[in-house]
């Protein structure tokens, strides 16, 4: 059977044979858009938490070592670039936990009285206890 | 005022010419009720015949016409000129993302198609009663846990969305999973177990990172993200389940 | 050229498609079942009803009730046969899907809901929310994948089907993918591509609509019946056609016209109040409103926009709680898709045309004359809508009908013989004709759409509401005009690759002949009956018209008509009057049933 476009068709293409185009999905797809470099950085907040946890661990041991230790820790943590980090961290932490709150209810739907809660709901009540036991803990702390 | 001509800058890519998708503009006049379809289709009526691009209901319920629409994946017949018209802003139209390109706007679903059958979509009662004994009795409670993943139109819209999609060519997906939970989670159906090894596997719900894309912009409000995690959750809950009572007891 | 066989080749894959693949496959699992659309299943028309879908079911209800509603709607021109199968077996199908997985709404106590519906005395319309249609077909799409012998060619259009021998043995289709084409033998095929809304300018029907399987039946010899008879829904958008469904009307809706009037009062229709009364004004009938819509174009008081004619439907008086209440669909649909909010704005609204009652004229079975080819659906007539359709009733219609011919052809094809090799010849002179015709043709000067936008005026003008001699001579003259520019098509769209411009020139020559069908059985039909009325010819006439009109092809591409008369068993002709004459009309009709 002829085909007509034979000698105009592009070099690659077989007529009847459909030639797809599979575009190339790039390694920096996540700066791409606004939706995903959010993803990356709600990913990436888990290290902020990792870094919390080491930082109270040496807290724990410094204090378990003496005042010297612990002293020393202080003036490790007051170093500015120290303060830094630390203020990053906790940016961080609080995207993470407001993120995480906002996810939660979409993969445990609370239903009551035959309907499904709205998520805003379901995710209320763990604000309300960040916010209650936050106030403890300064309270605790700062007396 | 609104300007009365907007400008479309379509991705043109026909295999028999070219190597590669190129783009393409056209001018089209602005009505109040006009879409972003309605501007495909005037310009395939009057100016160039050879655009060609899906497209059935015009009312958002066949799934046809997604297209990635300045670099959003939307519904064409729901997406109207005049809300980028009056920020001046030009219109990208493309094919949907993550999927390889027939021509022009049109997307090759085969892959789609089949992840969809891979999930057991039917209904897997225990047994198979007789019609003349009615039907299943379902409260509407009941019709309503599952009611949600069933309004899927399979516009494929979150498979363009999806990062994990668009890396990972196996990953099944967030339609086929969310419409396996709409029979999982349906009263009637004893299916689970056989959807199983489908869907909690690396391919399956294990592939998914929340990124979320997929509810954020599916039209139909399906909520394909919540069903992974709902799915998760049950998956490994039944995996610690395994180790008290042994499958089947 | 390439050639595949199957026993059973469903075209189209839609509501009854689907369904009648699934029957073929549960007679004999060892049949080769092939499914061949133009688009993906889920992507098929059944997906947009949103009503409902009707079946006896509650225990005040009863067959034979059903049954009267559905002929005395239809103007006594259904075949009370196929009714009574029908209402027979609807509660059946509906209770099939049920058990398939379909999300019928459901009582408290967990049984199915019914609801009422316009039309039906009784409640009786099954329902899934307000998208039964899009919960049918994706059951039925998804239960479909589990039987191995169905196959499905996914985007294939089908161009003609091959008769030999006093039989259908195949057809030749293109895979839109590729371009190629091929034949596909089967040997019996089921048509079930729906109906062809797209003939007309203002419709509720998707782009798919293009009427393909009735042109393809007409071409093979198979006759047309009542393609006269096109259902209009009073009020639709007029650019987008979307329907906005009688509950707003129901809800306090008012229709006005240019002067901010309830035009309605004048056509005999009761008087304006505040509130909605049934059967009055805006609950008034559906074709009564289209008519009305007619009168009032014809007095100059209809509003002009860039769409064509409307009137207004004004629910502003309703409020936004109310609104997105118990009309929260309305809303959306009309501010989603056209860019309109009715709790402030005004709704313009027209007729617009809804559905086929006429199609390819099958039997009880969906058998069609041709040995070999049936039909299901909307497409086909056999007839249990008569001579106008009763909501709700297109759904189980699928369904019933769909199993039927299901049944029927996995039975026939059990008992015959492979294909011809004859068939392989005309195959290859169809894919001259495509070639020759379309994509390395020369010279043509005619768009598509030019054409198209053509013939759906000269329907709208012709075979619209109301009809006359003149205009239908008009019609049939611009028709054969229409034909003749046909031929002269020139295509943009050279290329094999989803050529989409092909498919819908070959969309608008099958267009072309169904047209041509409805003008002539429109031209000869001298009477008035349910969705058909003739200025010239107002009444009923059961003397000489209480027939089907057949509809065959010539081949210069002009038609001739012959009648066949309805089958009556218990039901015999009433009155379809409306208010105090109504319940006198069935009166004496109920009496006749006992």
């Amino acid at each position: 059977m002829m085909n007509e476009d034979a000698g105009k068709s592009a070099p690659g293409y077989t007529p009847f044979h459909p030639r797809w185009y599979r575009p190339h999905v790039s390694v920096y797809w996540w700066l791409g858009e606004w939706h995903y470099l959010k993803f990356i950085l709600r990913e990436l907040s888990s290290v902020a938490v990792a870094f919390f946890v080491i930082e109270t661990l040496f807290m724990l041991s410094a204090l378990h070592e003496g005042p010297e230790a612990y002293a020393h820790f202080q003036a490790v943590l007051r170093n500015p670039l120290v303060v830094l980090i630390n203020i990053i961290s906790f940016l961080f932490v609080v995207f993470h936990t407001i993120t995480w709150f906002n996810l939660a209810p979409s993969a445990m739907p609370v239903r009551m009285g035959g309907k499904k809660l709205p998520e805003a709901l379901v995710a209320a009540p763990s604000y309300v206890a960040w916010v209650v036991i936050s106030a403890i803990v300064c309270w605790i702390v700062l007396h | 005022m609104m300007a009365d001509k907007i400008t479309l800058e379509i991705a043109r890519y026909s295999p028999e010419h070219d190597q590669e998708p190129h783009f393409q503009s056209f001018e089209v006049p602005v009505h109040k009720e006009w879409v972003v379809l309605d501007a495909l289709n005037h310009i395939k009526d009057t100016v160039d015949g050879t655009l060609t691009y899906r497209w059935s209901c015009r009312m958002g319920i066949c799934g046809s016409c997604g297209m990635m629409v300045n670099g959003e994946p939307k519904l064409t017949c729901a997406t109207f000129l005049s809300s980028y018209a009056k920020n001046g802003e030009k219109i990208r139209v493309e094919p949907l993302r993550y999927f390889p390109i027939v021509r022009d706007l049109v997307t090759e679903l085969s892959d789609f198609l089949a992840k969809l059958k891979k999930v057991k979509p039917w209904l897997l009662p225990k047994d198979e009663p007789p019609l003349a004994q009615g039907e299943f009795l379902q409260t509407p409670e009941q019709v309503d846990r599952y009611k949600q993943f069933s309004m899927c139109i399979n516009c494929t819209l979150c498979y363009a969305a999806c990062p994990v999609v668009g890396l990972d060519p196996v990953f099944v997906g967030p339609a086929a999973i969310a419409l396996a939970q709409r029979y999982n989670m349906d009263s009637r159906d004893q299916g689970a177990g056989e959807r199983t090894a489908i869907l909690a596997h690396p391919d399956g719900v294990w592939g998914c990172t929340f990124v979320g894309e997929c509810t954020r912009v599916c039209p139909k409000h399906v909520d394909p993200a919540g069903a992974i995690q709902q799915y998760k959750i049950a998956a490994v809950l039944d995996w610690l389940k395994s180790f008290v009572a042994p499958r089947g007891a | 050229m390439e050639a595949s066989s199957h026993d059973v080749l469903m075209v189209g894959g839609g509501g009854a498609g689907l369904r009648a693949a699934i029957a073929a496959a549960e007679v004999n699992p060892k049949l080769s079942i092939a499914v061949i659309s133009k688009v993906y299943p889920m992507r098929s028309h059944t997906v947009s009803a949103e009503g409902g879908a009707a079946g006896v079911a509650k225990p005040d209800d009863s067959l034979d009730e059903h049954a009267y509603d559905t002929i005395s709607g239809g103007d006594w021109l259904s075949d009370q046969d196929a009714v009574e199968a029908f209402v027979r077996e609807a509660p059946q199908e509906l209770l099939q899907l049920e058990h398939w997985g379909c999300p019928w709404n459901r009582e408290p106590d967990g049984h199915i809901a019914v609801r009422a519906f316009g039309g039906m005395k009784k409640r009786r319309t099954w329902f899934a929310a307000d998208k039964t249609g899009f919960h049918m077909l994706h059951t039925l799409f998804q239960t479909s994948l589990k039987y191995q012998p169905i196959t499905r060619y996914d985007e294939w259009f089908v161009t003609r089907l091959l008769v030999d021998d006093g039989r259908v043995q195949g057809v030749v289709a293109i895979e839109l993918m590729s371009g190629k084409i091929q034949t596909i033998l089967a040997k019996a095929i089921i048509l079930c591509t729906g109906g062809c809304g797209r003939v007309f300018p203002f419709t509720t029907n998707a782009a798919i609509k293009s009427g393909d399987g009735m042109a393809l039946a007409y071409r093979a010899g198979s006759p047309l019946k009542d393609m006269e008879f096109v259902q209009y829904h009073p009020t639709g958008l007029p650019f987008t056609g979307i329907l906005i469904t009688e509950a707003a009307r129901a809800e306090g809706g008012y229709m006005l016209n240019k002067d901010g009037y309830r035009y309605l009062q004048d056509y005999n229709l009761g008087t304006p109040e505040p509130k909605p009364v049934l059967r009055c004004m805006e609950l008034g009938p559906r074709d009564r409103l289209s008519q009305a819509f007619i009168k009032e174009h014809e007095k100059g008081r209809t509003i002009e926009t860039p769409h064509g004619h409307v009137v207004h439907l004004d629910l502003r008086h309703l409020g936004e709680k109310l609104i997105n209440t118990r009309l929260p669909f309305v809303r959306e649909l009309c501010l989603k898709y056209q860019n309109i909010d009715p709790v402030t704005e005004l709704v313009p609204v027209r007729p617009v045309v809804h559905y086929m009652m006429g199609g390819v004229s099958t039997d009880i079975n969906g058998a069609t004359p041709l040995r070999g080819l049936l039909a299901a659906g909307e497409v086909a007539c056999v007839s249990i809508n008569g001579a106008n359709r009763l909501g709700s009733n297109s759904l189980p219609e699928c369904l019933v009908f769909g199993a039927r011919a299901g049944k029927t052809a996995a039975e026939y094809a059990s008992e015959q013989k492979p294909a011809s090799a004859a068939v392989l010849a005309q195959a290859l002179d169809e894919e001259k004709r495509l070639e020759a015709q379309y994509l390395h043709k020369v010279g043509g000067r005619e768009r598509v759409a030019t054409i198209r936008g053509e013939m759906q005026a000269t329907m709208e003008r012709s075979v619209g509401i109301y009809r006359d001699e003149p205009l239908l001579q008009e019609g049939t003259a611009k028709l054969r005009e229409l034909r003749e520019r046909y031929a002269d098509i020139n295509l943009d769209d050279r290329s094999r690759t989803f050529n989409t411009e092909l498919e819908s020139a070959l969309e608008l020559g099958f267009m072309l002949d169904v047209a041509e069908s409805m003008m002539q059985c429109a031209l000869h039909r001298t009477e008035s009956r349910g969705a058909h009325q003739r200025l010239d010819y107002p009444n009923r006439d059961d003397e000489r018209f209480l027939a089907h009109s057949l509809v065959y092809r010539n081949a210069d591409g002009t038609s001739r008509v012959e009648y066949m008369p309805v089958t009556i068993t218990r039901w015999p002709p009433g009155e379809r009057v409306y208010g105090q004459g109504k319940e006198h009309g069935e009166a004496v009709a109920a009496k006749r049933i006992r």
